[in-house]
């Protein structure tokens, strides 16, 4: 069906969407690239010029660096766990016959749709606080002063808990997804061959999920590498570094503490970082393509 | 599966997967109830608290206190008009991939993918000082901008991955029927493609209303959000549980209604295909 | 009406010559089927005739007009695609209409045309349906009646029984061929069954790998296959062909013999064997006899009292032995 004039046509349609996304891949881009590489702080506008690796020096020596990769890497982790493994337990339950099924996938669906600060505000307040939160009440009623400070005492399993609940909905649906294409006559072949329910489970139906749950685990740590509002209206990183990660630490440096070179540096650490996980996740959804 | 289930273990399934329903949905309708309370009943012990009279108090106060609406509207022309804006660009681009594909329409789609993956965090800089020099800081115009960019790369893939379903025999069916390209669009395309835009119209603006890093940094007051409105909670004023609540619920219930009816789509749209 | 003249057509894709060069004249009013195996460019052919293609080379005539450049709707054709291709948006009457509708026609006008090819194809009681709720027979009458609204000069059907089953695939093989008779308008109708071409058409033209292997009618082409490909894919059960010494004894590189042309004896005969897998049909009987030349089918009559294992004589009838040279031509 390709003519040359289809394909001109082609080309104009095309143009604006691959314009608009190329000036915002590169002109940012760019821009960090640019920085990173320059003495540039709001609060010293006279000192200026080429800082060469003197950035990512200050930025990876900085004494947040450290905490910064070990809570991003054990928030991505963290989450992915409770996600990946709770999701798929999930779905093999909501995937047996019951009363209300449809009800209950809304209700396992609804805490992806609440907006990130409001989850987030939630938890901490209603729920986390020691002494009106939920929790809090519920310690008190068996009898303690107060009840645990999870802000206070453990804030990156308290960030964990809450981003875990927000993306535990997406794995669950993606997973129910995948399981619910499975051919029901390949689980009954697999019976009259003799397989038990685990042995179905580990043959049959984890291998036709495998590729969902890559799409999982990867497009996941894509969002959860940069997870932000949640740390914002918490804990601000806080105490001390206990729940700084890398995306909260590039906004300290660059808007807080106004030094746009270091905070420069510090976002293309997290493209590239970023960029690790991305080569993965493209070759999955490009294998797709090809089908 | 046409296999009589035993009662008893559809039971037992439907008692598990209930529970488990209602803990993780369990905050949400909490704070629906906490939103009916009066603030000094909302911070009593939750038996108590369920006992306490009920009343729109916290909604009235919300709306009179706080410009709540302002930033509702807010959200509203960020979500829908960058969603639009990104299916006008999209449209002709995500029409022409599929239906006149060239050598290098994927790896076309693999950049723009690509594009997605960029973390904000990374551009963080050049786009503050962008928006603070062309005045763009705190305002609609710059914020529908960024989101529009944000989620075109979603926008495309979607709709490629629908317009890619309309078998191409029909669109020849009906150039042999006589069609020109106005007409095929109009009477064929138009028609059978609407289900799909329809449903990454509905995907992106949930997106878009929850997108919570460019709004927030972005924005000061003007042209904030509800996302930026509600993060402004985390100051003391976040003890005033009932209007926290009513806020949030107002917040949350719009896009909550619009994602369940979007389920099945919303697969589609977050694993670019990869899962249908 | 209906003439259709292809001179020197070529397509390429990229590199890959799909068609090197097709000359090929199709008549008024005949019933002209493209079969082949699947890649020999049957399809590709008739996308150009249709102007779904372009040409790489050639010229395309239509009653003697150049259409070589013209687009699809220009052409005066109607196409039935293989999987019907009906607009699933559109009741059955809208898409019968659609044709009409894109060439301006009056309401009444059209309304009265869907009326009246409905009553034709069986499809009044279907009418407001959408093709969604339809068996695939009904959406198969559908296309059809979509195409014969339009009053083309040429119908073109692109495989369009493949999808239906067996019992259906007859029926409907019955149908178009019954609208041939009634409507007299061109046919080019493309499938890779050889059954379907021989029982359907006026004229066959066999394809193989992008060029004409022979064009005839179906009795011409069973009775003098031009060469050992023709041979070997028109007629079922299949031609017997056998190389070697008893083609060399008849002065040939190969040799075909239809089963049917094969004489059983139990006692004597040119080519021993023993008989292995027997197809009962009720009217004929297909026996499988292995022999020193490979295994021979054989058409017997309906009670024929043969087992498993019995030894048999073959004897080819003289008249009927196709005789082909080492490049595969038939020895005149």
């Amino acid at each position: 069906m390709a003519t040359q004039h289809s394909r001109a046509a082609a080309r104009l349609m095309i143009s604006p969407a691959v314009g608009v996304l190329l000036i915002w891949m590169i002109v940012p881009l760019a821009m960090t690239l640019w920085f990173s590489f320059q003495q540039y702080n709001l609060l010293y506008p006279d000192r200026t010029g080429f800082a060469g690796w003197d950035n990512y020096r200050y930025f990876v020596t900085d004494f947040r660096f450290g905490a910064a990769i070990r809570n991003t890497l054990v928030l991505v982790l963290g989450v992915l766990a409770i996600t990946t493994i709770g999701g798929i337990l999930l779905a093999l339950l909501l995937d047996q016959p019951f009363r209300g099924q449809g009800i209950v996938r809304l209700l396992v669906l609804a805490p992806f749709f609440v907006m990130p600060t409001v989850s987030a505000l939630v938890w901490k307040n209603m729920f986390m606080n020691p002494v009106n939160g939920f929790f809090g009440h519920i310690a008190q009623a068996f009898g303690a002063q107060a009840g645990f400070d999870f802000l206070g005492q453990a804030p990156l399993m308290s960030v964990i808990i809450m981003v875990a609940w927000q993306w535990l909905p997406f794995a669950t649906l993606i997973l129910l997804t995948a399981l619910q294409s499975l051919d029901r006559e390949q689980i009954e072949a697999a019976e009259m061959d003799g397989a038990g329910a685990w042995s179905r489970f580990v043959y049959i139906v984890l291998p036709h999920m495998t590729r969902a749950i890559t799409v999982v685990i990867l497009i996941q740590t894509i969002f959860l590498l940069s997870v932000y509002a949640e740390i914002l209206v918490t804990t601000n990183g806080g105490p001390g570094t206990a729940s700084l990660n890398l995306p909260f630490l590039v906004y300290l440096a660059s808007i807080v503490d106004n030094d746009v070179g270091m905070g420069a540096a510090g976002g293309v650490i997290a493209i590239i970082l970023a960029n690790i996980v991305a080569f993965f996740l493209m070759r999955a959804i490009g294998k797709n393509l090809e089908t | 599966m046409a296999r009589a289930v035993s009662a008893r273990r559809s039971l037992l399934t439907g008692i598990l997967a209930w529970t488990i329903g209602l803990v993780i949905f369990f905050p949400i309708l909490w704070i629906v109830v906490l939103s009916f309370k009066s603030e000094g009943d909302a911070i009593a012990a939750p038996l108590a608290m369920l006992r306490a009279p009920w009343t729109f108090e916290a909604y009235a106060e919300v709306q009179e206190r706080s410009d709540y609406f302002k930033h509702f509207w807010n959200s509203v022309v960020i979500s829908v008009g960058s969603t639009l804006i990104g299916l006008l660009i999209a449209i002709p681009a995500a029409w022409a991939m599929a239906f006149v594909p060239g050598r290098r329409t994927k790896d076309l789609l693999m950049w723009m993918l690509s594009t997605k993956m960029m973390p904000a965090a990374g551009v963080l800089v050049p786009m503050y000082l962008i928006f603070r020099d062309f005045g763009l800081l705190d305002t609609l115009a710059g914020l529908v901008g960024v989101l529009t960019l944000i989620n075109l790369p979603i926008i495309v893939w979607m709709l490629y991955t629908y317009f890619k379903e309309i078998p191409g025999e029909i669109l020849e069916a009906c150039r042999m029927d006589g069609a020109d390209l106005k007409r095929e669009i109009l009477y064929i395309l138009a028609p059978m493609a609407v289900p799909g835009i329809a449903s990454t119209l509905l995907l992106n603006v949930i997106l878009a209303w929850n997108e919570a890093f460019w709004t927030l940094r972005l924005t000061a007051s003007d042209a904030a959000p509800l996302t930026a409105f509600i993060a402004s909670y985390s100051s003391p004023e976040g003890l005033f549980y009932a209007k926290l609540s009513a806020a949030s619920v107002m917040a949350i219930a719009p896009i909550l209604i619009l994602g369940w009816f979007s389920q099945k789509q919303l697969v589609r749209g977050l694993t670019f295909g990869a899962v249908k | 009406m209906g003439k259709i003249t292809l001179r020197n057509v070529q397509k390429r894709f990229g590199e890959v010559a799909v068609i090197p060069e097709i000359d090929l004249d199709i008549d008024e009013g005949e019933f002209v089927v493209f079969v082949g195996p699947s890649g020999c460019g049957k399809s590709t052919l008739l996308r150009l005739i249709a102007g779904l293609e372009d040409v790489s080379g050639g010229v395309i005539q239509i009653d003697g007009v150049d259409a070589t450049t013209l687009p699809p709707a220009k052409r005066g054709l109607a196409m039935v695609f293989q999987s019907y291709a009906l607009y699933p948006h559109m009741s059955v009457r809208r898409n019968i209409a659609f044709p009409l509708k894109m060439a301006g026609l009056p309401p009444d006008e059209i309304a009265r045309k869907v009326d009246a090819a409905a009553k034709v194809l069986n499809l009044s009681a279907y009418i407001d349906r959408r093709p969604g709720q339809l068996s695939g027979g009904q959406r198969q009458r559908v296309a059809i009646g979509r195409a014969i609204v339009r009053e083309p000069k040429a119908f073109l059907f692109d495989e369009p029984l493949s999808n239906l089953d067996a019992a259906l695939r007859v029926n409907m093989r019955l149908e178009i061929s019954e609208l041939h008779q009634t409507l007299k308008t061109t046919m080019v109708y493309v499938t890779h069954d050889q059954v379907e071409a021989m029982t359907m058409a006026d004229k066959i033209v066999v394809l193989n790998a992008g060029r004409v292997e022979q064009v005839g009618s179906p009795l011409e082409l069973y009775r003098t296959p031009r060469n050992v490909f023709v041979a070997g894919f028109i007629g079922s059960p299949k031609m017997n062909l056998i190389e070697g010494a008893a083609a060399a004894a008849e002065g040939a590189a190969t040799i075909g013999i239809r089963p049917e042309h094969l004489d059983i004896s139990s006692n004597a005969g040119t080519w021993a064997g023993t008989v292995g897998i027997s197809e009962h049909l009720g009217s004929d009987t297909f026996l499988h006899v292995h022999s020193d030349h490979g295994t021979l089918n054989v058409r017997a009559g309906g009670e024929v009292g043969l087992r498993h294992g019995d030894r048999v004589w073959l004897t080819p009838q003289a008249d009927k032995l196709h005789r082909f040279d080492a490049k595969g031509a038939r020895i005149i």
